[in-house]
């Protein structure tokens, strides 16, 4: 694209030239800020995504120099091309907004909410859109959808009732591994994603599903329930790998590895590798080198967006004295449900208000033996 | 009216070639095939033919814009996929006239380009496609398809591949995915067929009546076709009529006649059965806006209606509606709109591909919330909130199915808004008996005395 020639286009008022054939979300991330229009679906270093999620809608006010009459419609910015002399308008226009506050509230209205369990918590651009763009409240009283369980083998755990549906780690699967055992069933709001027979997914690179995963749907199961994210500190480091680049992220505690990923860019998508290509990683070194001693350290990890990650300003939380009635005004909750009671995940009985500061793995793990032997026993 | 589509379909034997042949069939492919392809896109452009399956795009136009790379083959693509609720002309042209299509195929194929051409059809029409087959393999052994057609160099064949119960296979990216073994997802456009079509391919997806009305536009010419009707609404129609009407069918009309004589006259639709009165329409197929009867009849600045694309859109979607695909539904005053409504959105929910969030999701909690209201549980703050669902969804989509699944709801909840509130006042009254006529319908009021 580089000898393309150059057109202007002008996003949120301030205007810049980029390559034709760019598209208004590329342009608009160049500007960066928060004239870049959020994103769930699209990932650049994925070829035909976007498109899908509609988080990316933005008005064109303007079509060009040539042909200036606005779009009718609201255009997905991710799969939509500048022209020489385009008017674009993001965050300036209210009816983006609003739209935008509808896809949000499309993406949760059957969205389990389980982000205290949930172990992309933290690091996932569902959170971020919904703090960023989304409105406060819930206008449905409906059952949320759910789906049957499915399991993809010993690594990679599937959450369907999470999924978006981006179709990113189709795109991964039909891109960067062998043959692709997964797709889309089913259609509508039944749609799911599976490997229509029970089927592990173990391609050399298929982790890489776990990393483009906006939501917790795809998590990494030699991580599962180990720790929450901001608990443990990213750490870049490499080793030498005969299938990929061998330069990842550790995700520590103390000595502990306790996660390996990609390196992430401020789009929290896959970063470019040294060596000039995208920076996935083999399942070698995803879920078998979990030892410091098999990696190089680089240094602690510069993370660039604002995550609860870089925050990392952690302060025990005080169990409040008060009601919840007096904490909401006066406002009884329609329906309370304990998740420790709603969810598998947490039935050991691990009391986390009774541990001094931040829970460790080792902790459920004896949680885990207790409530296992309690099992055994049938104490019921 | 002179028919020209449905002119023969009374003929004994019509749907075999002999017959067929003998009343003069396959002469436009001879017409044709003498022309330059140029001179045919040329004549349908005069003719002012609109798009049969929805849209109402001009044909000879969207032909004009098949790109044309060297060496690159390029291909039609008819759409038999009918599934909108309300609509069955193709059905009845594909199985009663076959011929008729395959005819319609072989001209618009050598106008494109496309050496392949395909028939979509809807996997329930299961007989038709062996009516189609059989049809095809009659025009081939009498060399109308094959290698060098009439000696004009020109080599078509014709293959008809079914669906599998899709309604959204119907939409055209949707279908070429689902031709090339995919599942079947629309596409995110641009590109659009015309340049990147089937195994990205140039290519043109056209409705069944869409390629069957170029037979008549060759045999008499694009400007003898365009003086038929009326503006911009040339030639004849399809209209597939249902509902509470005396005569429901497929009815070819000429788009001069008003809706009032197309649900009454004793030609078409022969009136509403048991002496009931006229409450509402769907005018083109289950998509588009429903109507109540007033403003059905009379725009809303009190002229007449008319069967064709401009009247019938007249007013917009405030007091207006759509052509659409000819889907005619009547509804007499027993019909309850909530009901309805409710069946709509089940459907679309139903056939939503899931690939965009706002349908995906929306087509699914409109459902519920109808189904609430419907069944007596709905509370009056429903009605806003099916309304904001709506418009959350309309325009934000990928492909029109996401329209098509709200435009039905606003527009019942637009003119019908009291029988909604009716049904969450009255939860018990509403399970037994029907909101009934209101004050929109027949008899006509002038638009002005409703408050
Ligand atoms: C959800 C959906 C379903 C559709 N179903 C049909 C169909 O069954 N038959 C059809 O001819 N067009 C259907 N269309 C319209 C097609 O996308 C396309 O516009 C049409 O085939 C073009 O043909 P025409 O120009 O001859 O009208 C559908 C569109 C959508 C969005
Ligand atoms: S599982 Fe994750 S990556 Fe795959 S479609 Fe769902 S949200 Fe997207
Ligand atoms: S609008 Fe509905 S049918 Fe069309 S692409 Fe989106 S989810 Fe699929
Ligand atoms: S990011 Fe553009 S539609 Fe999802």
């Amino acid at each position: 694209m580089a000898d393309q020639p150059l057109v202007k286009v002008t996003i949120d008022n301030i205007t810049i030239e980029v390559p034709a054939g760019t598209t208004i979300l590329n342009a608009a991330r160049k500007i960066g800020g928060d004239v870049a229009p959020p994103t769930m679906c699209y990932y650049s270093k994925l070829e035909d995504s976007g498109g899908k999620c509609r988080t990316c809608l933005v008005e064109v006010s303007k079509g060009s120099d040539k042909d200036p009459r606005p779009m009718p419609k609201l255009v997905a910015s991710c799969r939509t091309a500048v022209m020489d002399g385009m008017e674009v308008k993001n965050i300036t226009s209210q009816r983006v907004i609003t739209a935008r506050k509808g896809v949000v509230e499309f993406l949760l209205i059957n969205h389990p909410l389980d982000c205290p369990i949930c172990d992309q918590a933290g690091e996932c651009d569902l959170q971020d859109l919904s703090y960023g763009h989304g409105e406060e409240g819930t206008r449905t009283e409906f059952r949320r959808r759910t789906f049957e369980k499915h399991t993809l083998g010993n690594q990679i755990q599937l959450h369907m009732t999470r999924c978006i549906l981006c179709y990113r780690c189709v795109l991964v699967a039909d891109q960067l591994t062998k043959t692709r055992q997964h797709g889309v069933l089913d259609r509508g709001d039944r749609a799911e994603i599976a490997t229509y027979i029970e089927k592990s997914l173990d391609n050399d690179f298929i982790g890489n599903v776990i990393d483009v995963c906006p939501v917790g749907a795809l998590t990494d199961r030699t991580f599962r329930f180990k720790n929450r994210v901001w608990f443990t500190k990213p750490v870049d480091a490499h080793r030498n790998c005969s299938k990929c680049c061998g330069e990842v992220r550790l995700w520590m505690r103390g000595d502990e590895v306790f996660r390996v990923t990609t390196r992430r860019d401020i789009w929290n998508e896959v970063a470019t590798a040294s060596d000039g290509k995208t920076g996935w990683i083999c399942n070698e070194c995803r879920f078998e080198k979990k030892k410091v001693s098999d990696w190089v350290i680089e240094g602690p990890t510069k993370v660039n967006r604002k995550s609860v990650i870089s925050a990392n300003k952690y302060v025990a939380a005080t169990k409040p004295d008060e009601f919840l009635e007096e904490v909401m005004k006066g406002v009884k909750p329609r329906f309370m449900l304990d998740i420790h009671n709603e969810s598998e995940v947490n039935e050991p009985e691990l009391r986390l208000d009774l541990i001094d500061g931040p829970a460790h793995s080792n902790d459920f793990k004896i949680a885990d033996e207790a409530h296992n032997k309690k099992l055994l026993n049938g104490s019921e | 009216m002179k028919k020209l589509l449905l002119e023969k379909d009374h003929i004994e034997g019509i749907r075999f070639y002999e017959t067929y042949r003998r009343e003069g069939g396959y002469k436009s492919v001879e017409k044709a095939l003498k022309m330059s392809p140029a001179e045919v896109v040329d004549e349908v452009k005069k003719s002012g033919l609109r798009g049969r399956g929805g849209a109402g795009f001009p044909t000879g136009l969207k032909w004009s814009f098949i790109a044309k790379p060297e060496g690159v083959p390029r291909h039609l693509i008819c759409n038999a996929d009918e599934s909108e609720p309300g609509t069955f002309k193709d059905r009845y042209l594909m199985e009663f006239i076959p011929h008729l299509l395959v005819e319609g195929l072989i001209i618009s194929s050598y106008a494109l380009g496309s050496n392949v051409t395909y028939i979509y059809i809807r996997g329930e029409y299961a007989w038709i496609v062996d009516i189609l087959e059989q049809a095809i393999a009659e025009a081939k052994n009498n060399g109308w398809l094959g290698k060098n057609i009439l000696g004009s160099g020109f080599d078509c064949e014709i293959y008809v591949h079914r669906g599998s119960g899709a309604y959204i296979c119907g939409e055209e990216t949707a279908l070429i995915e689902s031709l090339e073994g995919k599942r079947g997802n629309p596409r995110i456009k641009p590109p659009f067929p015309a340049v990147k079509g089937l195994w990205q391919r140039p290519t043109v997806v056209n409705n069944v009546e869409s390629i069957a009305a170029v037979v008549p536009i060759i045999n008499m010419g694009g400007d003898e076709y365009a003086k038929i009707g009326v503006g911009k609404s040339t030639g004849t129609k399809l209209i597939s009529a249902c509902g509470n009407i005396n005569k429901p069918g497929v009815y070819e009309i000429d788009m001069t006649i008003s809706v009032e004589e197309f649900i009454y006259s004793d030609e078409y639709c022969g009136g509403i059965p048991n002496g009931k009165r006229l409450k509402a329409c769907i005018p083109g197929g289950s998509s588009v806006p429903i109507l109540p009867a007033n403003l059905l009849l009379k725009t809303a600045k009190g002229e007449t209606r008319y069967m064709n694309y401009e009247s019938l859109s007249d007013g917009g979607f405030a007091t207006g509606s759509m052509m659409g695909s000819g889907g005619f539904i009547v509804f007499d005053e027993d019909q309850c709109i909530v009901r309805h409504t409710y069946t709509l959105s089940r459907f679309y929910w139903h056939e939503s591909c899931g690939q965009c969030s706002p349908c995906r999701e929306g087509t699914g909690w409109m459902e519920k919330i109808l189904k609430n209201i419907e069944y007596g549980k709905g509370k009056m703050k429903d009605i806003d909130l099916l309304w904001h669902v709506q418009s959350n969804i309309e325009g934000n989509t990928i492909c029109p199915l996401g329209d098509a699944a709200a435009w039905p709801v606003a527009a019942a909840i637009r003119h019908f808004r009291d029988e909604f509130e009716w049904h969450v006042l009255n939860p018990e009254e509403s399970q037994r008996r029907n909101f009934g006529l209101a004050h929109y319908a027949d008899p006509l009021i002038p638009i002005g005395e409703l408050v």
